[in-house]
């Protein structure tokens, strides 16, 4: 470390693949800088799939795929993008991105691909992804910029997979399907109607975000 | 009558935010101040009243199965539907754009209060979501039309309604994990149970 000082050039090049800075690319948004608890991103599309795990799963799965390919597109791009029609430049390639990832699912997933009808689609205007591009890929280098979509993917990924979690086990005892309630002795778990419809995703997401607040002493004023 | 009862479900039985969560990020960010909502949630009204519509004509003569036999018998067997992301948000952009220049050209007044917010309206996702939802549920052009406004203003309802309790919140004592966004996704739900009553009304 303390030759970095001397030659910090010839550090900067002989870079880890996954050195502690990288690391803090995917270890940040996690937590600290989670995108939808602390940055308030991306809640838009995200909370209607959450009735149940298993389309919410293929959506997070859509998002870390749109944020890694789309970062690293404009990020090797981004040094010929004018920067007067740079928006319509990240909206037309998270498109085209959205556009493969909505015709594979309806070629290999038709089921999961009817349940989650526009909301796929809903991903280009998924605030994260724009937000990344213009925060992080349009000035940073290919590798950094996809382990920035990473690390953003799978922060926005666990909230809204703990939100199904709680949501489809409250709206009807089940998890992926199987009978969670049922096998650990509550046959007769009455299922809470207002976990399924809308209301239900805002107060738990409220909880979610009470409880890693009051965790990280994040006051917002 | 059937449009009536279509833009009275979209204003408030199917309301964008309470019902599809669509537009909740600058429905967040920009309602902490009633006169700052007042202006976006007009111009996200405008703006709906005029793509839905020119949505539905791109999809009707050219996306759609089919579509494009207009242009001669060799062209009906084309399906062009998988076009239909990357075309409606080049409408939406361009609309948007077009509403900016005019408002900067007429009311310069009104254009320096909204300024950033313009921009904002074209990765808002209640605008794409309501031209995808047209195409999904196959409306005539009347139907999209009243559909679009109606979520327009459905959308202006909400965030006006936000706006004016967030600014009373203001005075209230709040514990700190949950100031900001976490007591306004409270407000939300609460706001959203209000609205599931309207599901009542038979139409």
């Amino acid at each position: 470390m303390s030759t970095e000082t001397v030659e910090a050039p010839v550090a900067k090049e002989s870079e880890a693949l996954l050195s502690k800075r990288r690391k803090k690319f995917i270890t940040d948004p996690l937590n600290d800088d989670n995108p939808i608890t602390v940055q308030v991103l991306g809640i838009c599309s995200a909370l209607a799939v959450t009735t149940q795990m298993k389309p919410t799963m293929v959506m997070a799965l859509s998002v870390i795929f749109v944020m890694i390919f789309s970062n690293l597109i404009i990020s090797l791009l981004r040094n010929a993008i004018p920067g007067r029609v740079r928006i319509i430049v990240q909206l037309a390639i998270v498109a085209t991105l959205v556009t493969l990832v909505n015709e594979v699912l309806k070629a290999y997933a038709f089921d999961v691909y009817k349940q989650l009808s526009v909301f796929i689609g809903l991903i280009i205007t998924n605030c994260i992804v724009m937000g990344r591009l213009e925060a992080f890929a349009l000035g940073n280098k290919p590798y950094d910029s996809v382990l920035d979509g990473l690390g953003s993917g799978l922060g926005y990924s666990w909230i809204i997979l703990v939100v199904a979690f709680f949501r489809e086990l409250w709206g009807s005892g089940k998890v992926f399907g199987y009978d969670l309630m049922g096998a650990i002795g509550f046959e007769n778990f009455a299922a809470n109607g207002l976990m399924v419809s809308p209301v239900g995703a805002f107060i738990v997401l409220g909880f979610i975000i009470w409880v890693m607040r009051a965790r990280s002493g994040y006051v917002e004023h | 009558m059937d449009l009536l009862n279509l833009g009275i479900k979209s204003i408030f039985i199917e309301n964008m935010v309470f019902s599809y969560f669509l537009g909740m990020c600058s429905f967040l960010a920009v309602s902490k101040k009633v006169s700052t909502a007042f202006g976006l949630g007009l111009a996200v009204v405008f703006v709906l009243g005029i793509t839905v519509p020119m949505n539905w004509l791109l999809n009707e003569f050219v996306l759609n199965e089919g579509a494009l036999s207009w242009l001669g018998a060799d062209f009906a067997e084309i399906d062009l539907s998988f076009l239909r992301f990357i075309m409606f948000i080049a409408i939406i952009a361009a609309m948007v754009q077009l509403v900016e220049m005019t408002i900067e050209k007429f009311s310069p007044s009104l254009y320096g209060s909204l300024g950033i917010f313009l921009p904002l309206i074209a990765v808002n996702c209640a605008i794409l979501g309501s031209s995808l939802f047209m195409a999904q549920r196959d409306y005539t052009i009347g139907e999209a039309t009243v559909f679009g406004f109606g979520s327009g203003t459905g959308f202006f309802l909400a965030i006006i309604a936000l706006a004016a309790i967030r600014e009373k919140l203001r005075y209230s004592n709040v514990p700190d994990g949950l100031k900001g966004l976490g007591i306004t996704m409270f407000i939300t739900g609460l706001m959203g149970i209000a609205f599931m009553s309207f599901m009542g009304i038979s139409i």
